[in-house]
């Protein structure tokens, strides 16, 4: 088989273009990983369903450094917040008792970038549960 | 460092068993540890409030385990069932190993 210049040039350049994307992708697993180590160690391995947990929060935030997010889950025993897109995806973990009036919580966050902002509630019979919600950031809130 | 102030908002009176709103609010920059010093190049060390509790009359209410990712100054809200008169303390612990606190009474009318 003979390889014409015009193929030769084709395949450079679809070998660069691959490579590109390999780059661009890598971190965005490296994060993927990193969230599901959290529920995984949130949740003591077992598997997050559907549930009754909802999310809070504003569909575009202007200014990434303050989001206002609010998290419930009736009955949950506590309840993580991962943001996905941050330099580390930990957010925060609230832990709720038999005072606790209702299983939600308001706060402010930071996010870095456009991101979805996962919730998983552990249930205490030890099941969990999870939602996502994205949120679309205008200005960043991480490092400057 | 600006000088760390919480502040708390709860009722000063609640019927048995009322679910009230308690809203805290501590002033902290909650510096990430991703930042980096603009003239220095260097990055600035994390310091940020690591752990919220709330505790009523010494029974544990609500926790919060704090990372990076929590905007400065922190505020947090939540829900509380009022069993009884009595007092709600909060604590904020640094991560440099200081706690501020702060104690609010409720009386049930």
């Amino acid at each position: 088989m003979t390889v014409t210049r015009r193929e030769a040039l084709g395949l450079a350049v679809g070998g660069a273009a691959a490579l590109t994307t390999l780059r661009f992708t890598a971190p965005a697993f490296a994060a993927g990983n990193a969230v599901e180590d959290a529920i995984i160690e949130f949740t003591g391995g077992a598997k997050p369903g559907s549930g009754d947990i909802a999310i809070g929060a504003p569909e575009i935030a202007e200014n990434g450094n303050t989001v206002p997010i609010e998290v419930s889950a009736p009955g949950a025993a506590s309840i993580m917040l991962l943001a996905a897109g941050n330099p580390s995806p930990g957010v925060a973990t609230f832990h709720f008792s038999a005072l606790s009036g209702a299983q939600e919580a308001k706060t402010r966050i930071r996010l870095a970038k456009t991101q979805d902002i996962v919730a998983i509630a552990k249930m205490p019979d030890g099941s969990a549960i999870m939602t996502k919600r994205s949120v679309k950031v205008t200005i960043g809130g991480c490092g400057g | 460092m600006a000088k760390v102030k919480p502040r708390v908002k709860v009722p000063k009176k609640a019927s048995v068993n009322e679910v009230v709103t308690i809203k805290t609010l501590i002033s902290h920059p909650m510096e990430s540890g991703q930042r980096k010093d603009k003239k220095t190049g260097e990055t600035i060390p994390r310091k940020i409030i690591n752990k919220f509790a709330a505790s009523f009359n010494g029974e544990p209410v609500f926790m919060a385990d704090i990372e990076p990712s929590v905007s400065a100054n922190p505020y947090i809200e939540f829900q509380m069932r009022i069993p009884e008169s009595g007092a709600v303390r909060f604590e904020w612990t640094d991560d440099d190993g200081s706690v501020y606190d702060m104690e609010k009474k409720i009386t049930v009318a």
